[in-house]
């Protein structure tokens, strides 16, 4: 472990793997204050943080349930949104070469911030660092925000705060750097407008599924870069 | 919300997970299940930012929070870290709210 805090590089790596669990935290709290103004209660909030563990997930299901939805409508947004753990775990598989147990432990800390700190190392033994303490600081940290946060949404109106906005905006934060690409921008505004155009017509929640239509931009094979159809 | 809901979600999530690192693993996917399995979070996280800044319910509305949203989207167009654009979005939305 010596050579560990010996080498520069490595201190940097895993110093802005902390301070992302520690950002993460604080949006956890968060979370914990829209689950319980959702009605779950802080056990709920809390065994949701440990085990569902994906923000993106959680945070989708407490809004529809939180806004009337049916449980099968606010499953279903969430699962579809835990489906692209899946694809994580297969770009990170290469580099989780380990034995089974540590494969199954690495997969329940396969999320967006683990994979996207992974993914900026530039050789294996970084890589793997980056991994295992951005998903282990994310697991700890975001646990404890959504503890503080579901024993203050007791006490405060979240709406007084605009907390019923921080869930957007932490959406849009998620979404911007996706928007570079062009066939994700291409999915993302047809997902918002096929949501928008449904929530009039169809129960709550539903919008959120149909709008995985987006995804079918995807169908056609790429054109290289310069060779316009 | 009941507990049979947040077991069968964390058994869902869970299995996601193992199914990409453990059960396909390295195998390769058809590339075009590839290409749209990428696009999901883009498709999804489009959605649920216009469903919870513009719906109440089964109606479309444009209040306080639209404002924050789009404090939120002028801080992540500028780069602001995840923690900032959470922030100014509550804090835009709770001013404009104790205006009104």
């Amino acid at each position: 472990m010596i050579s560990v805090w010996r080498d520069e590089r490595m201190r940097q790596v895993l110093s802005a793997c902390v301070t992302l669990g520690l950002a993460v935290g604080v949006f956890g709290i968060s979370f914990g204050v829209s689950a319980v103004s959702a009605g779950a209660t802080v056990a709920q909030a809390s065994a949701m943080s440990l085990f569902v563990f994906t923000g993106a997930s959680q945070f989708s299901a407490v809004s529809v349930i939180g806004s009337g939805g049916s449980a099968f409508a606010a499953f279903g947004g969430a699962a579809i949104l835990a489906a692209r753990n899946g694809v994580y775990g297969l770009a990170m598989a290469p580099h989780l070469t380990g034995r089974l147990g540590s494969r199954l432990a690495a997969a329940h800390i396969t999320i967006d911030e683990s994979t996207a700190m992974a993914a900026a190392q530039d050789d294996e033994a970084h890589r793997r660092m980056a991994f295992w303490v951005t998903g282990l600081s994310v697991l700890l940290f975001w646990n404890i925000g959504t503890l503080v946060g579901a024993l203050l949404g007791k006490a405060i109106d979240p709406k007084v705060y605009g907390l019923d906005a921080a869930f957007p905006a932490a959406f849009v934060a998620l979404l911007f750097p996706l928007l570079r690409e062009r066939r994700s921008a291409r999915a993302a505004l047809i997902g918002a407008v096929t949501c928008a155009v449904l929530i009039p017509f169809t129960p709550i929640g539903v919008p959120i599924l149909c709008a995985t239509v987006g995804i079918l931009v995807g169908v056609p094979a790429p054109t290289p870069e310069g060779v316009a159809a | 919300m009941s507990w049979t809901f947040v077991i069968v979600l964390a058994a869902t999530a869970y299995a996601f997970k193992v199914l990409g690192l453990v059960v396909i693993g390295d195998r390769r996917l058809p590339p075009v299940l590839d290409r749209c399995l990428a696009l999901i979070p883009a498709a999804l996280i489009a959605a649920i930012v216009v469903k919870d800044t513009f719906s109440v319910g089964q109606h479309l509305q444009i209040d306080a929070r639209a404002a924050g949203v789009g404090a939120a989207v002028i801080a992540a167009w500028r780069r602001a870290p995840l923690i900032v654009v959470i922030i100014i979005g509550a804090a835009a939305t709770a001013g404009v709210r104790a205006l009104a």
